[in-house]
């Protein structure tokens, strides 16, 4: 497995790990005592806001660590340049990832068109921010694996 | 009546692996640190699996002194009715 496929898969791997945990988190601190917040706005936005630097965060964390322990197995530098062939796969992924995400929105705002609770667009738009995430990695993996 | 101009299939190839035999055993490394990119894409070039920018093509003839049409070689079949 070559440097940047490493990285893609660190990525996917930390988004399942940061996305559960945070999940599991919010769970059992806010809503397994008091289910009714799932149609507080104020705890939506409270939970997005928060979620989006804690992610960022973390995902800087792990990388650096998964630097240091792959430094040490195989006394080889991961590399940052990302050439035209890297760019080109980054745009396609983004791509993707846009387009599922865009998708996601859309439903989001149909169940608030039809008169579904407001708990079930947040919902929506969560899922779908998550997996046009995971989608647009292992579209990455499967542009370094056969060809773009 | 349709102006559809029909075009074949195109099929480009290259001799990357085979100019670099002939520059000394020139390694896929030294050629990437050559042209500005990560031996990987040397790789997907190689195996035809990327098709090259026309600059990184230049960069690439450019390096074995030799004019990009001995590098690639383009072929196209007949179009298909």
């Amino acid at each position: 497995m070559e440097g940047k496929e490493k990285q893609i898969v660190v990525t996917l791997i930390n988004t399942l790990i940061i996305f559960g945990c945070y999940t599991f988190y919010v769970y059992t601190r806010y809503l397994a005592n008091d289910a009714g917040l799932l149609n507080d706005n104020a705890f939506w936005g409270r939970t997005f806001l928060i979620f989006i630097p804690v992610a960022i965060v973390a995902q800087i964390v792990l990388h650096i660590i998964f630097g240091i322990i792959n430094g040490i197995i195989t006394r080889e530098q991961m590399t940052d340049m990302s050439d035209e062939r890297d760019k080109l796969i980054e745009l396609k992924a983004i791509r993707i990832s846009h387009w599922l995400f865009t998708f996601g929105f859309l439903l989001a705002m149909g169940s608030q068109a039809i008169g579904m609770e407001t708990k079930v667009m947040f919902m929506t738009l969560i899922a779908s921010g998550f997996i046009s995430a995971i989608i647009s990695e292992s579209a990455k993996i499967y542009f370094y694996r056969k060809g773009v | 009546m349709s102006n559809k101009i029909k075009i074949g299939k195109c099929v480009i190839s290259n001799n990357i692996r085979k100019l670099r035999f002939n520059a000394n055993e020139m390694t896929q490394q030294t050629l990437a640190d050559k042209t500005g990119v990560t031996r990987q894409t040397i790789v997907a070039i190689e195996n035809e699996k990327y098709f090259p920018t026309l600059e990184l093509a230049f960069r690439i003839a450019h390096v074995f002194n030799t004019p990009l049409d001995d590098v690639f070689v383009f072929s196209i079949t007949a179009p298909v009715e």
